[in-house]
């Protein structure tokens, strides 16, 4: 199973499952993190924690603790 | 930056619900994405001033304007920016909130051109509440830069709402908007919006429960059928003629055994949206990707791992750095002029035969004073406020938060909370209620206490005077304002690390958790307009700090005055309360005076300056303000040395927060504890620094 934590910079990816739970699904989902979607990876901060990601168009950044629960084909 | 004339206002800090009317009134809301220019649309409107800036969460309290159109009233009112109905942070409560129950007549969704497709998930959102959407597709200048064309009649045609395209800042495009919002108030244009089909499952979902609504006198139906299916029954506790109430809805639950996996039903809903906006770009919205990656050019650099962080402390010195050395000039200038006044006003009073009382206490006394105060903080206040907000205009702000992130991880605090301290830059009360934007509420109580750490518009300028005084060196022009640069970057430094060790401690004593989840939108870059940005930073913010600093140091330079001119005994009131504070004061590298200038700043820490000199200035000799080297001869006079001087800088930076802020957090949080927390911990702390550095000084010399 590859979650988007696994994705490299530059890879463009397709979401399977968005695994998170209550508020941060809510969130996730109100940024476009449904299934079927797709996030280019744009970026990766500091300690490889924090990376930039273009999700419908927008720049978000997530930590791994949030990318880790997006599975990705 | 939210110190304004009008955002201190105590009301400006209630949220509007209710909105207060006259009949001929029209209520129009202003809704959308975070930072998609909602509040310059406000403004454009209305006239006001409301803040806007280049990151997401800039406005967290609803605001409301006025405007007149062919006559007739409108009310605006711009609600803080939300992604959707359903996210919880306690900002964007306050939109849903409004949004799915307020009394607008016309509703107007902002959105941003360049990020069509994530904006179209609220337009869908809103459309399945109300009829009376207007489509703002804003930004439509940055958009054309970057080769993004929008096909409106094609979007208005599907979307079956009226689409305005809006230049919001450059004003283009507002006329329409303005048409339009006449139109949809007065009904002249009837438009049912197209709202999004679901799949069977859901649809077989409603249509089970829309026959149980019928009776109940419900406005939206198939909205509230939804959220019986896809939300917890919170959603209905406003309690609101013509909306189910929550025991209605707790009650259709329980007949009709409804018990979805609402988040699951969520996930599907979003999908649908998505689905649909995707589709809408790819028929609408053609965009140039080279274009784009401008924004991606300039981040490789300023959030590079490795250069981040070294840009970042380089910024902040070069902004620092060009504020003093700008000032040295003006404030001579500046000077000369108004002490030449004084002259010209003493042989006035002269003349006039003014009592010789009244002439010392308002020329010696107040005039003096406030022209020493305008001569040395308005020319630096006018360099560093426009530098900051064009910072924060080009969309930098964010950017600091992600180059951060990971240390306040580790101090597990909110990954925002470094936004909400760059809203206490300028003031710390409007850093508190930034605060709203962190959702959890532990990281919102570590980021309220620790706000006042960042210096705000009332200590800056003594920060900055105070080290350009004493730790510039004279002989060369340009190496000059580079120690004193060096030294406020390393305080803003040192108050970082404080926010960072404060949060850290109380994560693992009184505000006991792990860091909670973030999401951090990055801005596109955007290039201020300059012409706008001098006047909010000058007029809005350089002369609003100044005119406080005149306004509380006029009577207290009076008061100042009198006391250090009446005597009890050998000694004047001032040397009285001087003395009575020295023992403490001396523990800590300060005097009695400095500690009492503190004291007195408890209203507002823009009159500690004044206060200081105002003491200093009426007890020893009188001296004209010439250039800020003089400063430093009054102050060497006053017996200060280089640790009076830091410890000044840093007991400003520590100590506890103005009383406006104490009110605000005490509003906030809603709790006596946490005020008297966020009073005591940076006292402490100020105490037990200073005392640090006096003992070092001390066992050194
Ligand atoms: N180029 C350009 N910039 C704009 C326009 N409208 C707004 N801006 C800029 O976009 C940024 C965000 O504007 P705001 O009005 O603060 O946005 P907002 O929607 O109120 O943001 P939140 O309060 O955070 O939800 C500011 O820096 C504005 O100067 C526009 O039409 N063109
Ligand atoms: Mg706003």
């Amino acid at each position: 199973m590859k979650a988007l934590t696994d994705a490299h910079v530059g890879e463009v990816v397709k979401v399977r499952k968005n695994t998170a739970q209550d508020s941060l699904k809510e969130r996730l989902l109100a940024l476009g993190l449904t299934n079927g979607a797709d996030i280019e990876i744009l970026r990766k901060g500091p300690k490889n924690n924090l990376t930039v990601y273009n999700i419908r168009g927008a720049m978000i950044a997530l930590r791994g603790e949030e990318a880790r629960l997006i599975e990705i084909y | 930056m939210g110190l304004t004339a009008q955002s201190v206002k105590i009301d400006a800090m209630k949220d509007v619900f209710d909105i207060v009317k006259t009949d001929s009134q029209h209520v129009i809301a202003l809704a959308g994405n975070p930072n998609t220019g909602k509040s310059t649309v406000f403004n454009y409107l209305t006239g006001l001033k409301q803040h806007t800036g280049n990151w997401p969460g800039k406005t967290v309290v609803s605001a409301r304007g006025e405007y007149s159109y062919n006559d007739e009233e409108y009310i605006v009112v711009d609600l803080p920016g939300s992604y959707s109905l359903f996210t919880s942070s306690k900002d964007e409560e306050v939109s849903r909130d409004f949004i799915c129950y307020g009394d607008y007549e016309a509703i107007v969704v902002v959105a941003d051109a360049t990020c069509l497709e994530r904006n179209l998930n609220l337009v869908f959102q809103i459309s399945e509440i109300t009829n009376k959407v207007i489509l703002c597709i804003n930004l439509i200048d940055e958009a054309k830069k970057k080769n993004i064309a929008i096909d409106k009649e094609g979007l208005e045609r599907e979307l079956n709402v009226p689409v305005v395209l809006t230049a919001a800042r450059s004003g283009i495009g507002m006329d329409e908007l303005k048409n339009l919002i006449e139109k949809i108030t007065f009904n002249s244009e009837k438009r049912k919006p197209a709202i999004i089909t679901y799949d069977d499952y859901i649809k077989s979902e409603i249509n089970d429960i829309l026959p149980h609504l019928e009776d109940l006198n419900i406005s939206n139906i198939r909205w509230t059928a939804l959220r019986l299916i896809d939300s917890n029954t919170d959603i209905f506790s406003i309690n609101k003629e013509g909306h189910l109430t929550v025991s209605q809805a707790k009650k259709i639950k329980e007949e009709l055994n409804i018990n979805t996996d609402t988040i699951k039903l969520r996930e599907m809903i979003a999908e649908h949206n998505y689905n649909y906006a995707n589709e809408l770009k790819q028929k609408y919205v053609t965009e140039d990707t080279k274009k784009i990656k401008r924004d991606k050019k300039i981040d490789d650099i300023i959030t590079s791992k490795v250069l981040g962080l070294p840009i970042m402390l380089l910024l902040l010195g070069l902004v620092f750095w060009i504020t003093i050395q700008g000032a040295n000039i003006p404030s001579q200038m500046l000077a000369r002029l108004l002490f030449g006044i004084q002259d010209k006003l003493s042989s006035l009073f002269v003349q006039w035969e003014v009592p010789m009382i009244l002439h010392n206490i308002l020329l010696d006394g107040i005039y003096r004073t406030l022209a020493w105060v305008v001569s040395v903080m308005l020319p630096p206040m006018a360099i560093f406020f426009p530098l900051f907000t064009f910072l924060e205009d080009l969309g930098y702000l964010p950017r600091i938060a992600f180059n951060l992130d990971h240390m306040f991880k580790k101090a597990c605090a909110h990954g925002k909370q470094c936004l909400t301290m760059c809203m206490g830059f300028g003031c710390n009360a409007a850093g508190v209620i930034g605060c709203r934007i962190i959702d959890s509420p532990r990281e919102r109580v570590i980021a309220i206490l620790t706000n006042n750490f960042v210096p705000c518009n009332g200590r800056f300028p003594t920060i900055i005077v105070i080290s350009s005084a004493f730790f510039a060196v004279y002989s060369n022009a340009y190496v000059n304002s580079l120690i004193p640069a060096l030294f406020i970057t390393l305080m803003v430094l040192f108050g970082i690390i404080v926010t960072l060790l404060v949060s850290y401690i109380l994560s693992k004593t009184l505000l006991k958790g792990v860091p909670s989840t973030f999401t951090l939108e990055l801005p596109p870059y955007r290039v201020p307009k300059i012409g706008r940005l001098l006047y909010t930073s000058i007029i809005d913010r350089t002369i609003f700090v100044l005119s406080r600093a005149v306004i509380i140091a006029a009577p207290a330079g009076a008061i100042t005055w009198i006391f250090a001119n009446i005597y009890v005994g050998d000694l004047s009131i001032l040397s009285h309360v001087a003395n009575f504070l020295d023992p403490i004061a001396k523990t800590i590298g300060l005097d009695g005076i400095i500690l009492m200038a503190f004291i007195m700043g408890i209203p507002a820490n823009e009159i500690v300056l004044p206060v200081l000199l105002m003491a200093y200035l009426s007890t020893g000799t009188l001296t004209d303000f010439e250039s800020v080297d003089h400063l430093r001869t009054i102050l060497i006079n006053n017996g200060w040395t280089p640790l009076t001087a830091l410890n000044v800088m840093l007991f400003s930076l520590l100590h506890w927060p103005c009383s406006t802020a104490l009110w605000t957090i005490k509003k906030e949080t809603g709790s006596i504890k946490w005020t008297l927390l966020s009073f005591f911990i940076p006292t402490a702390i100020a105490f037990a620094v200073c005392f640090i550095t006096a003992s070092l000084y001390r066992l050194i010399l």
